[in-house]
């Protein structure tokens, strides 16, 4: 049965007319209007009658629904010339199904055993378009990746028909397990049956795998249990995604022979990770005693009072969201969201926080390499799932931001991050200690398992190319998910389960292998598992990315109270398998071995790399600042390029206050429309403490030198937290690596300085964060943003994201970026050094400036202690950092917040500058704020900030413009007004 | 005797522990109860004075807001509700609570039938929105919840806003027995009638409302509170304003 449901008055649909917009804005304005069509098919559920199905789906009186006609017959619909239907393909999840179909079984309290599927269908009134743009039009509509559609012109309506039901089956695996002779293969062999099965090892990593099959320890113990010498494609499959640069991080573990060609020295380096980030957290334990749980969990736990903690997350979705933006994106925030449930014994999230990077969103559509999307449909459909992931969730979505850049057109980067909150203890033990014991029953719980997402673990440790593989995208459903989460604080509370653990990349193989080494063993019975539908080879039951799901270990005297309670809750469990203490993996179909390994060898036997890396500084010299440079106009630019301009109408679609909890929102100011530094929140009703969000990030600068790269990002974020009000001794930082490939090769013959720029980015890391007592928690990296299409390599340039949790002991005494009161006396603190390489200055003015931005340390925490100070004794009015666009921008977003003004003068700003005025304006020297001081606070200001640099440059006034003053001459001169509309673009 | 209100949890509703704490601020205790655990024991409704309905999105929202948990809650749970009703107790709903009372015709309910007579649908502009405005109270309306408040400012967050009515007859009658209890006065932010943000029914004891006071229990919690001294969360006042009424009745 087909129940077509649409507004009665079509005019009034909100949603058709954004859409209509939107078409008229990049397809064609020749479209005059547009209606949308709710589409519900369903097949073989007796129950559902048509006045049933019209009662259920539709809405009363806004809307009409119709079984026996169709609404492109309706009197009601435009005059339409093409009609477009679209649904999912077959196995891809579409929670508007799944939704429909709990309505029906909820509401009837019936099991509706038959298909339903949703589609939406759109009704376009326009002149005849040629073929060129209703291929355009339908681009804008659906993505054939996840999707499938019917297009009919009017006049071939009638003799074209709509379908009663679309395609729905899967195509179906043989259902066996494949043996592999490895312990006879060849080199040529090995390769060749990597590559086949998109196993993604190296033959170095094959050849070990061979050496385990050989070993006769092996050979004896599966000979005991009459188990075949061969190796399965499961055992080849769990290895590959165990292996995988994904999971295993690899070029963080590997052995580096650093080159400084600057020095001439040479380091041998035995992992990074160890060295330089690892190292830096060991290194603060002592004197940051805050922490509980650092690397080993899904995400790292610190203090927040005596009986909460809080934990932190920030995760990539990258080669997801280029090839479907919304599903990858949503993905991604759901997906980190189980990061933080899977915490310890299970964590609530409490906010998300996001920074989206893309390629320019003007750049002309001829310069896109073929098979890539443009970077205004990625931005698109990113920030659309950013919305439903984040809204329908529930969990405010606070900090984020958005990069643009030409190096993201090959890969987005989607940064997702989450936070939670822990009670101290549970069950009379700390909340953050996961165990798991032999005998524990290991339970999946949530959705079932379908082929999505197959191999996606391996497919993001590649570069994107022509034949990425469409089964890698998944989409995440927040409802669903939602549901289990609801579920599992409520088991957790009950005290009914032992450990928990995500189902992300790598799916069962790498949860459940990830536990088993807890109790050092497991038993899954892979025929246990729930499937979506038949046709599923064990290998992909195993790795299999199908989403909303969680797996656990329950203690067998528990189980039967854990499985019920989730199925009152509408939460599918079972039982797949039993943890042991074995020290195998042993895995069966039907009872029969499907994969048995050795768990030292799965999570040990990995034979590190061995690389080259060799840094030779760029370029460094600097061209001449224009002599005749309108500083003026520069502002204005500065403040309408992407980057720096206001987000506000796509933030805004963000739900940032739900929960509660929020303190510092995302705008600010007199009419909440200047930026924030950064977010606060409360989580917890009873209590005035709270939590500070802020990221750090500027991957401009790594065209200069990465070490500076690092230490300005970790700044930028250090210091937001700083201007914000939080505690300089209790903040701690994520590390989050997005880089371009950077092991030498045929297609990456730059890959030994890509390598050194990483090493000199952790060296900068380290640098930063022990200075500053910044104790890392938790990390990802990512290392093949390169897209390769059409003949031509597109590389992100090396970006690092730090992400900030810190604690801000009274949140009554959070302090804001915007002006308060005309009169109060305006201060610049930390010292403006001049530098404009890799600044947004650079970026506009084109040409090259000289190195980045660098940091002292020493200097810049003696500035934030005094700052923290200073605001604790509640003398700070407002307070911005300094950051894209140097002070000019700064200044201009404080006197923006306030709707007042502002006059100051650069003459004499504490630093080392040289004298062009473009350099004083627009330098992007770090550790940085514009602070605003009301009179009769001055002096006890001044007295906190003594031996830090600082100076009175001016006063906030009511003249409604922003002016800038050098030697006694207006440099800058700006209205609010017009600042108002430089930095809010149109197209956002 | 203690007031004690049921807050429903389940199926994607999302504002439910800020709705709690309201409750629970205003000198009532405050329970989250399951959806499924209601319908599975309608009876346990009459162990409370206060129903609320939180914001959230409910099933998604993937029907249309609200409209699946309005379904559930027509199927299995009028008889209880409507004696809930008829024994003078009092119903919240804010947000995606707003939009099921709506759909499930509870709000205004003319005839005392639950048939439906007004919608929330999707913004004029299409697209969910998160902002701080003002909303002012209608002084004529007999509304329970509002009484004595003038203006407030308070947060939205939706995507499905857009107040509309059947007919103009029906928008007449809300305007003449005073039933639109809460208008946007700032600015319309998604295209509904009469700027109407919250509406109640004829006893005054039924509220429906957009925008979200739950969102404002502390000062810090207004988007300017670090330029002008706010003395306390005033979305509170709402909740207070029902509490109290019970509290002189039982």
């Amino acid at each position: 049965m087909r129940t077509e449901v649409f507004y009665k008055n079509s005019e009034i649909d909100g949603r058709a007319k954004r859409l209509l917009s939107l078409i008229r804005g990049t397809v064609t304005d020749a479209v005059e209007n547009l209606a949308m069509v709710d589409v519900y098919l369903t097949e073989g559920i007796a129950e559902l009658t048509p006045d049933l199905s019209k009662e259920l789906f539709s809405d009363p009186v806004a809307q009409e629904a119709a079984t026996d006609t169709h609404a492109a017959d309706s009197s009601l619909m435009p005059d339409w010339k093409y009609l477009i239907e679209v649904t999912y393909r077959p196995g891809v999840t579409n929670p508007v199904a799944i939704t429909a179909r709990n309505t029906i079984e909820e509401t009837l309290s019936i099991k509706a055993a038959g298909i339903i599927q949703t589609a939406v269908q759109y009704l376009i009134k326009s002149p005849d378009l040629d073929n060129k743009t209703l291929g355009k039009l339908e681009k804008a509509l659906y993505n054939p990746l996840i999707q499938q559609s019917r297009f009919i012109k009017r006049e071939e309506w009638g003799e074209k028909k709509l379908p009663p039901i679309y395609p729905y089956k899967v195509v179906k695996s043989e259902v066996k397990v494949e043996n592999f002779d490895i312990g006879n293969a060849s080199d040529e062999d090995l390769l060749r049956l990597s590559k086949e099965r998109l196993l993604a090892l190296t033959l170095n990593e094959m050849k070990s795998v061979k050496s385990y099959f050989k070993d006769p320890e092996t050979l004896k113990k599966r000979e005991e249990l009459g188990i075949s010498s061969d190796t399965t494609d499961v055992e080849l499959e769990m290895i590959a995604q165990t292996w995988s640069e994904h999971c295993k991080h690899k070029i963080f573990s590997a052995n580096i022979n650093y080159r400084d060609l600057e020095t001439g020295k040479t380091e041998r380096i035995e992992s990074v990770f160890k060295n330089y980030i690892k190292k830096t957290t060991d290194d603060l334990t002592e004197k940051r005693p805050f922490l509980k749980s650092v690397f080993h969990d899904n995400s790292g736990v610190i203090d927040f009072d005596d009986n909460h903690l809080v934990c932190f997350k920030v995760e990539t979705h990258n080669s997801p969201s280029a090839l479907d933006p919304y599903g990858g994106s949503i993905t991604g925030i759901v997906g980190v969201n189980r990061d933080i449930m899977g915490t310890g014994k299970g964590a609530k999230p409490f906010f998300n926080t996001n920074f989206l990077c893309f390629g320019e969103p003007d750049t002309p559509e001829e310069e896109i390499p073929e098979g890539l999307l443009h970077p205004a449909t990625v931005m698109r459909g990113v920030h659309h799932g950013i919305i439903d992931g984040g809204n329908q969730s529930g969990i405010p979505t606070v900090a984020g931001g958005f990069l643009f850049d030409d190096s993201f057109t090959g890969k987005p980067l989607v940064f997702c991050g989450t936070g939670g909150l822990l009670p101290a203890e549970i069950d009379n033990e700390g909340s953050w200690i996961n165990h798991i014991n032999p005998g524990d029953i290991a339970v999946m719980l949530g959705g079932r398992i379908g082929k999505d997402g197959i191999h996606g673990a391996t497919f993001s440790s590649q570069a994107l190319d022509e034949e990425s593989p469409s089964s890698a995208v998944q989409i995440g459903d927040p409802i669903t998910q939602k549901k289990m989460f609801d579920f599992l604080l409520e088991a957790r509370d009950l005290g009914l389960y032992e450990g928990i653990t995500d189902n992300g990349a790598g799916g069962l193989s790498s949860s459940l292998g990830e536990m088993a080494e807890y109790s050092n063993g497991i038993r899954i019975d892979l025929d246990k598992c729930p499937l979506k539908y038949e046709g599923l080879a064990p290998w992909e039951i195993l790795v299999s990315e199908s989403q909303e799901r969680m797996s656990l270990a329950v203690k067998p005297e528990k189980l039967e109270r854990f499985l019920s309670l989730a199925e009152k809750r509408d939460v599918e469990a079972t039982a797949v398998g039993e943890f042991q203490d074995t020290g195998y993996l042993d895995i069966r179909y039907k009872d029969k071995p499907a994969c048995f390994l050795s768990i030292e060898f799965l999570h040990n036997g990995l034979p590190a790399m061995e690389l080259e890396a060799e840094w030779k500084r760029p370029f460094s010299g600097s061209d001449p600042v224009k002599a005749d440079l309108d500083n003026n106009k520069m502002l204005h630019d500065l403040l309408n390029e992407p980057n720096i301009a206001s987000k506000e109408s796509l933030v805004r679609q963000y739900d940032h206050e739900v929960g509660g909890v929020s303190v510092v929102k995302p705008f600010t100011g007199a009419n909440s429309d200047a930026p924030s530094d950064g977010a606060v929140l409360r989580p917890v009703f009873e209590s005035e403490r709270g939590v500070t969000v802020t990221h750090g990030v500027c991957p401009r600068y790594s065209d200069k030198d990465t070490y500076d790269m690092a230490m300005c990002a970790v700044d930028e974020a250090y210091r937001a937290h700083i201007g914000s009000g939080g505690n300089p001794e209790f903040a701690a930082v994520l590390d989050n690596f997005c880089w371009p490939d950077p092991v030498e090769s045929e297609t990456t013959p730059d890959g030994k300085y890509k390598l050194a720029q990483l090493v000199r980015a952790c060296k900068g890391l380290n640098r930063a964060c022990i200075d500053y007592g910044l104790p890392l928690i938790s990390g990802k990296d990512s290392m093949k943003n390169d897209a390769r299409m059409g003949g031509k390599k597109v590389s992100i340039r090396p970006t690092l994201l730090v992400s900030l949790m810190g604690i801000i002991d009274n949140t009554g005494k959070s302090v804001t970026t915007d002006f308060k009161n005309p009169g109060d006396n305006i201060y610049i603190l930390g010292n403006t050094n001049g530098e404009l390489g890799g600044t947004f200055f650079e970026k506009i003015s084109g040409g090259s400036y000289g190195p980045a931005p660098s940091v002292d340390t020493e200097t810049a925490l003696s500035t934030y202690t005094r700052l923290s100070d200073a605001i604790q004794k509640n003398l700070v009015a407002s307070c911005h950092d300094i950051s894209d666009g140097g002070i000019a921008v700064a200044l201009a977003e404080s006197t923006l917040g306030g709707m007042t003004g502002s006059e100051i003068s650069i003459d004499s700003l504490p630093g080392s500058s040289a004298g062009e005025t473009a350099r004083l304006l627009f330098c992007e020297s770090p550790s940085r704020f514009i602070v605003s001081v009301s009179p009769d606070k001055s002096s006890d200001f001044e007295k906190t900030m003594k031996g830090s640099p600082f100076r009175l440059i001016g006063k906030t006034t009511d003249t409604g413009k922003m002016t800038i003053m050098k030697n006694n001459t207006a440099v800058i001169e700006a209205s609010v007004d017009s600042i108002s509309n430089s930095w809010k673009r149109e197209d956002f | 005797m203690t007031v004690k209100t049921a807050v429903i949890t389940g199926y994607g509703i999302n504002a439910d522990n800020e709705l709690r704490q309201a409750f629970i601020m205003s000198g009532s205790e405050a329970d989250k109860i399951h959806i499924q655990d209601l319908i599975e024991k309608p009876q346990s409704l009459r162990d409370y004075h206060i129903l609320a309905f939180p914001g959230g999105f409910s099933f998604g929202d993937h029907l249309g807001s609200g409209l699946v948990f309005a379904h559930l809650f027509k199927h299995h749970l009028k008889d209880e509700l409507d004696s809930f009703i008829a024994d003078g107790k009092l119903i919240i709903g804010i947000c995606n609570g707003f939009q099921v009372l709506v759909k499930m015709g509870v709000l205004p309910n003319f005839e005392g039938d639950w048939s439906c007579d007004v919608s929330l649908i999707h913004n004029n502009t299409g697209v969910f929105e998160n902002s701080w405005l003002e909303v002012e109270f209608n002084e004529k309306s007999h509304c329970i919840w509002t009484k004595g408040l003038d203006r407030m400012d308070v947060p939205i967050r939706h995507g499905e806003g857009r107040f509309i009515t059947k007919s103009s007859e029906v928008l007449e009658r809300l305007e003449k027995e005073n039933l639109a209890a809460i208008r946007y006065s700032d600015r319309n932010p998604n295209g509904s009638e009469n700027d109407i943000a919250g509406i109640t029914d004829s006893t005054g004891r039924i509220l429906g409302l957009m925008p979200h006071p739950e969102a404002f229990l502390f000062p810090e919690n207004h988007p300017r509170w670090t330029r002008k001294e706010i003395k306390e969360g005033f979305g509170l006042r709402i909740f207070r304003n029902g509490v109290d009424y019970m509290k002189s009745r039982i």
